[in-house]
């Protein structure tokens, strides 16, 4: 997730509440009495969760929707947030970066800026919790604020660290080894770690505007808009406009698959405004759209949820042909829509997309445009692909199944059963 | 209506997923992992991922099989690990031994085959599990019943599939309780033979709460 530069004044963060009950029609009544039933035994115990930003981001998100349920569940739950100055954002950018592989070239100075905004915020902040859950790299050096093995300690990575600058992780892995626990998005984002590492999917939350049901008259007054045409087959790729998404490839493949069927093509997706290379793909893209009127490139605004959902909602076939991936959420929100997905096998998608099972796994253009042929001459596998799906994510990669690991983390943490 | 002298006991079970320092990138490696993995991880990638991945009816039996088949596109070998059915075993030693030894088999047949590299990696993880009392006993049928029908997927799976590794018997702790607390030997022998593998655990539990009504009718 993205160390995304905060203001300077938040610490403790207001939250909008969805009660648990609301998730049983979609889950079922004993999946909830069974969260209620671990969470009895966490009742007025206090844990405090710690990240870099209240708003935008992936985990601001799943902390808006997770730390409700939880003070609902009577787990005391507080949400505080970092405090820096714009040098010391530059610098966790610099380093979220660095972890995922990108260049950088350590500086003494950026080490000192992070460990010197990790020790106003320790003075700022209160660790009177007994649970306390570091969300990232940017304020994992508050781990400086234990005493002694007082209260449980676990970092939440949400990135991948497969392949970190080693210089960068170095310096993290002194203060990651003083946790009781990590928890990673999948297994192959994990380090050898003398810590246990438990594995914890990232999540969409259903009843989310990105994600609830819609009624039909509003999925088809999105395709009007767009002047998409509701009675041929449409192939969607949501996605920022980013090479690594290789919309390019998506466009190739449809090429391909428009010699055997008429169909139409939705690349989706914002961040072309303000990223000066995301306007380059875009036109990179259009250009490669040509003049062809079944190929609808939409760079939407960011408060798109609900358009984003009618198009998802509205596809026939769902493709991430991304290059390199973190986990996929836009494979998740697709398969939770009982969709058949075209995803390639990289990052967290193949914990998704269980090939031939929850959706098909692809390697290349052609491979692409061959499954997705195959899935539109048939539409039964389509559909169980699809149903598959949705069962898969309402397993394993829901919000309801974060809280629930949470639970179930604290409890063994703290050996309370 | 019988009563039972001990109650049934249904327990809220959740499960942590340990991400191990083992992988194997080729069938050497797993044969390797195999034998030195802790009986956590062979829980973890048998019995677990039964439960986990109960929707798939189709061809899903444990992780090891789906790793040989979407990795490595070994079919012989992933349907050679599929067979084995986790039901007729009550120690994780005899899923170990029957793993290894249908990899060493493959191994003389095939073995070239062991060292090809993986698509993907396969990483050991292991099972963390956590049970809390639900609350609430059943001592009649009709009250089991009532209970049964607020189960949650993975209570039932810790019921059900799990309990023969706890029991070291081959039954389930629907079965063991039907035919020692109320003298139901044919219900604990119809429950017993419900296949988790043609069922998701939905359809499992519903199927068992079928023949529980019957018993409750006759």
């Amino acid at each position: 997730m993205s160390a995304t530069k905060t203001e300077t004044q938040p610490t403790k963060t207001e939250v909008r509440a969805i009660p648990l009950t609301d998730y049983i029609p979609l889950l079922g009544e004993p999946e909830i009495n069974a969260i209620k039933t671990l969470a009895n035994r966490l009742a007025g115990r206090k844990v405090m969760m710690v990240n870099s930003t209240a708003m935008g981001g992936g985990v601001a998100e799943i902390l808006n929707r997770l730390i409700p349920l939880l003070q609902e569940l009577n787990v005391d739950t507080r949400w505080d947030v970092i405090t820096g100055g714009d040098g010391f954002f530059e610098v966790t950018k610099a380093f979220h970066n660095a972890l995922h592989g990108g260049l950088y070239k350590a500086r003494k100075e950026d080490f000192e800026m992070f460990i010197a905004t990790n020790e106003q915020n320790r003075a700022r902040l209160q660790f009177d919790r007994e649970f306390v859950v570091i969300h990232d790299p940017q304020p994992i050096a508050l781990i400086e604020a234990r005493q002694g093995k007082e209260g449980h300690w676990i970092w939440r990575c949400h990135i991948d660290l497969s392949m970190p600058n080693q210089e960068v992780w170095e310096f993290l892995r002194a203060y990651v080894f003083r946790y009781d626990a990590a928890l990673f998005s999948s297994p192959s984002f994990a380090r050898q770690l003398p810590i246990p590492q438990y594995l914890a999917y990232p999540c969409i939350d259903p009843l989310s505007e990105k994600n609830k049901d819609l009624e039909p008259s509003y999925v088809s007054s999105v395709l009007e808009k767009f002047n998409i045409d509701a009675t041929r087959p449409i192939l969607t790729q949501i996605s920022r406009f980013d090479r690594l998404k290789d919309p390019l490839g998506v466009v190739r493949a449809y090429q391909i698959v428009k010699k055997y069927v008429d169909c139409q093509l939705v690349l989706a997706g914002g961040g072309a405004a303000d990223d000066p290379e995301g306007g380059a793909v875009l036109a990179e893209v259009r250009q490669a759209a040509g003049n062809d009127p079944d190929i609808h490139i939409l760079d939407l605004p960011p408060w798109s949820a609900l358009e984003i959902n009618a198009l998802q909602r509205a596809s026939t076939i769902l493709i991430q042909k991304s290059l390199r991936e973190g986990f996929g959420l836009t494979v998740t929100e697709g398969l939770w829509k009982k969709k058949p997905v075209v995803a390639s096998a990289v990052g967290g998608i193949p914990s998704q997309v269980i090939h031939k099972q929850t959706g098909l796994l692809v390697h290349s253009v052609e491979g692409t445009a061959y499954q997705i042929r195959y899935l539109l001459s048939n539409p039964a596998l389509a559909a169980r692909l699809g149903e598959q799906g949705h069962e898969h994510v309402r397993e394993n990669f829901l919000i309801t199944g974060n809280l629930k690991r949470y639970l179930t983390l604290f409890l063994h943490t703290a050996a309370i059963s | 209506m019988k009563t039972a002298e001990h109650p049934f006991q249904f327990e809220a079970a959740s499960y942590l997923t340990r991400i191990g320092n083992q992988l194997a990138t080729n069938l050497r490696e797993l044969r390797e992992g195999l034998e030195k993995c802790s009986d956590a991880s062979i829980f973890n990638h048998t019995f677990q991922s039964l439960g986990r991945y109960h929707f798939l009816t189709e061809g899903f039996s444990n992780d090891f099989a789906e790793w040989a088949l979407s990795a490595l596109n070994a079919a012989e070998l992933a349907e050679q690990l599929a067979a084995l059915d986790i039901r007729s075993y009550t120690e994780l030693t005899d899923v170990r031994t029957d793993l290894l030894r249908v990899m060493d088999d493959y191994s003389k047949a095939r073995p070239n085959e062991m060292e090809r590299h993986a698509f993907e990696p396969f990483y050991f993880c292991e099972t963390t599990e956590v049970t809390v009392p639900l609350g609430g006993e059943a001592r009649t049928l009709q009250e089991f019943r009532n209970g049964l029908e607020h189960l949650s997927n993975m209570s039932f799976h810790f019921h059900f599939l799990v309990s023969r590794l706890r029991l070291h018997l081959g039954t389930n702790d629907f079965s063991q309780w039907f035919a020692k607390e109320l003298g139901l030997e044919a219900l604990a022998l119809r429950t017993n033979r419900i296949d988790v593998y043609t069922h998701t655990l939905d359809s499992a539990r519903d199927l068992l709460l079928h023949y529980v009504d019957r018993e409750l009718a006759a």
